[in-house]
């Protein structure tokens, strides 16, 4: 099962160019999806998981520009480019790879067809003037070439699929006459009506509610399976990630710090924000009543710190964090030595013999994590 | 961690909207509801009617002029031809009770007679179809043309959204009415010109409110899913951002035809606009002001018939607006 992934990103750089400076979104990311795997996107709010969805499909809109990077899906360059040059602060100058596929074409092959995202908010993701009907079958009439009547027989068989009870009067209904977890269904439906190769959730079950999103995580599934696409899942909630995800990418200010089988992430944690992630979660089966949170806010992402970016936050930062900035590097960890198609445990943090950076002799570093304040969240005051 | 979303997440619970849940939620969007709403309210249902039966009466008198050359105004015994001179000319009678200087009102002419002889009655409603047309008309060129410009404008922005708007903000800087005389006056005094000059002067109204909408709609969500599901520019435009944009375009149109007959009939009293010997309710008023003093009710009629039909639109307009508004909740 080694074949080439389906979706391949490599060190994509997003920049918004604001009056305020040069928000450094995505810097330099990098992961892969294979076919039909659920790939998780992790991180806070302001990580940038967001962004990195919306540039591989090329969809972000000026003041922000895709600077750098290489996405590649199904053999096709939808970002590449043969030179970059300017002035920090200013838009690059982009000479585009010849075989980089056109807005025409990214418009006419790969959205909706080959690649289609769910997004956030279901309330506010449908045209609140037309029935739900007629924008599945729009969406279909579209990507697929079918006739009217086609298309609305395949729409309501949609509906069906998604388990939208009476999807013959659903049709001919508005978005405002669905409840929330309804219409994040008919937004499922619409991304899975073209069979595309690969969907972007971006925070889909966000704005649901628990027991709903607990539904639609299982629709997901059932019809992940079915239809053999594969996902990337953008998420900031690490039950879910637990829940869906094969692989996941842990991102901090606009970059992957950690990268792994979903087990190995959970069990074999190798970044400390993934640690402070995992523990800062909410569990009932604790007593205390006390949230653990990651100490301070993330930096802004236009002035972002020297050296490891998570060194003001981090527990276990010492001097040489503030100088090096580690880059990704897979981690050597006996028994998890990369799964069969050679995927590796990877990790951004030169605390791990993989950085040869002298981490053990570094002094301590004193930070609102290490030696700073106590900050008394109860669980019931945040949740 | 995992047994954390297990809790929450295996249970099976009935999904939310099955039972009944379907039929209760009404369908607040569409022509049906916005008439509903419309008709819940007096005032805007009172505004309807009364243009509907101006626009009826316009319509008949469209089809007896363009069609039968007068016949229906001969053959219904209270009308007379409204343009040609009567053979028998008692000028300006009052209207049927009242005395003046010329003569005391008669049935024949209920509401007296104009500086020709010509019956009063008559040339208003033959006058409806002039205010009707172009009322409607200019107000149709105005708000095809501003919804065109100001949803491209908007919905693209940068030096697009510059060009045209300052192009916009040149036109509304120049008075309507200096403005609409220029461009009779290039092109020609007749009425169809006055239409498309009052249509194009109005187009900064429309394109300015639809662009005001357009640059909060296009941050949108569905607006970026229709993006990303590989929609064209144009179908985003007109299917997804002029649609949700169009509530006040339509409350501002149905105020502008009303401003627009206003206009024209401005112009018609000018001499510009409709031609003697064809009814129009400027011309009369323009006419009628020579003899304020011998003949005063001449002057009050096609006054009233202008104002009844203007208020009228502003009532329908404003009931439009209290029913396409979401914000009030009846």
């Amino acid at each position: 099962m080694s074949e080439e992934p389906l979706l391949k990103v490599e060190n994509l750089k997003t920049q918004f160019f604001t009056e305020d400076g040069t928000v450094r979104a995505v810097d330099g990311i990098s992961f892969e999806v294979y076919e039909g795997e659920l790939v998780g996107l992790v991180g806070e709010s302001g990580a940038g998981k967001s962004v990195a969805a919306l540039s591989v499909m090329r969809l972000i809109d000026s003041p922000g520009v895709i600077v750098d990077g290489e996405v590649t899906f199904k053999g096709k360059t939808l970002v590449g480019y043969e030179e970059t040059t300017g002035e920090p602060g200013e838009p690059p100058e982009l000479v585009e790879r010849e075989e980089m596929l056109t807005e025409e074409e990214m418009r006419t092959q790969i959205r909706g067809r080959e690649i289609a995202i769910i997004f956030q908010d279901p309330m506010e993701s449908l045209n609140p003037v037309f029935t739900v009907g007629s924008q599945l079958r729009e969406f279909i009439e579209l990507n697929r070439d079918l006739s009217g009547t086609e298309a609305r027989a395949e729409a309501v068989q949609m509906l069906r699929e998604v388990g939208i009870p009476e999807p013959e009067k659903r049709y001919e209904q508005y978005p405002h006459q669905f409840s929330g977890g309804m219409r994040q269904r008919v937004l499922i439906a619409m991304a899975l009506a073209c069979e595309p190769s690969l969907i972007i959730a971006d925070e889909p079950t966000t704005a649901l509610d628990v027991t709903v999103e607990g539904q639609i995580l299982d629709l997901v599934e059932e019809l992940q399976r079915k239809y053999d696409t594969a996902f990337v899942w953008v998420t900031h909630d690490m039950g879910v990630v637990a829940e869906i995800c094969d692989r996941v990418n842990v991102m901090y200010l606009g970059e992957v710090i950690e990268q792994a089988n979903v087990e190995e992430l959970f069990y074999d944690t190798k970044h400390p924000y993934t640690e402070a992630l995992l523990a800062s979660m909410p569990r009932p089966d604790r007593t205390t009543g006390e949230l653990n949170p990651i100490r301070g806010v993330m930096p802004e992402a236009i002035n972002p710190p020297s050296g490891c970016r998570f060194h003001s936050r981090c527990p276990d930062a010492r001097e040489v964090c503030r100088r090096v900035h580690p880059d990704l590097r897979a981690i050597e960890n006996g028994d998890h030595d990369g799964d069969e198609n050679g995927r590796v445990h990877r990790a951004a943090c030169v605390k791990h013999d993989a950085f040869d950076v002298g981490y053990p002799e570094s002094e301590p570093l004193e930070n609102e994590a290490t030696g700073g304040f106590e900050v008394g969240l109860t669980q019931e005051g945040s949740r | 961690m995992m047994a954390v979303h297990e809790t929450q997440g295996e249970e099976e619970f009935a999904d939310e909207p099955t039972e009944g849940g379907v039929d209760e939620v009404e369908a607040r969007v569409g022509l049906a509801y916005t008439l509903k709403q419309v008709k819940r309210d007096s005032t805007a249902r009172m505004g309807f009617y009364i243009i509907a039966f101006i626009t009826a009466i316009a319509a008949f008198v469209s089809i007896d002029y363009y069609l039968l050359d007068y016949a229906m105004a001969k053959a219904i015994p209270f009308l007379h031809h409204p343009e040609r001179d009567p053979e028998v000319i008692n000028t300006l009678l009052p209207p049927v009770g009242m005395e003046n200087g010329l003569g005391s009102g008669t049935w024949e002419h209920p509401l007296g007679t104009d500086h020709r002889g010509r019956d009063i009655l008559t040339r208003l409603i033959y006058g409806t179809r002039i205010a009707m047309t172009v009322g409607f008309m200019a107000t149709a060129i105005g708000l095809v043309g501003g919804t065109l410009v100001g949803a491209v404008s908007g919905y693209y922005g940068g030096w697009v959204d510059d060009v045209l708007q300052r192009i916009t903000d040149t036109i509304y800087a120049i008075p309507f009415l200096v403005l609409v005389i220029a461009f009779m006056s290039a092109f020609g005094r007749d009425i169809s010109y006055a239409m498309v000059g009052v249509g194009i002067a109005s187009i900064p109204v429309f394109n300015r409110l639809i662009r005001s909408r357009v640059v909060s709609i296009r941050e949108e969500e569905y607006i970026e899913a229709a993006k990303a599901a590989g929609v064209k520019d144009r179908n985003i435009i007109l299917r997804h951002v002029i649609p949700n944009s169009f509530a006040p375009v339509l409350v501002q149109a149905t105020l502008q035809v009303g401003v627009s007959i206003l206009i024209v009939a401005g112009l018609s009293f000018l001499g510009f606009g409709a031609q003697p010997p064809t009814p129009s309710w400027g011309q009369m008023l323009a006419a009628s002001r020579n003899y304020m003093l011998p003949a005063p009710t001449f002057s009050i009629w096609p006054g009233i018939a202008i104002l009844v039909t203007v208020v009228a639109f502003n009532l329908l307009g404003d009931g439009l607006q209290d029913a396409l508004d979401p914000r009030i909740n009846n």
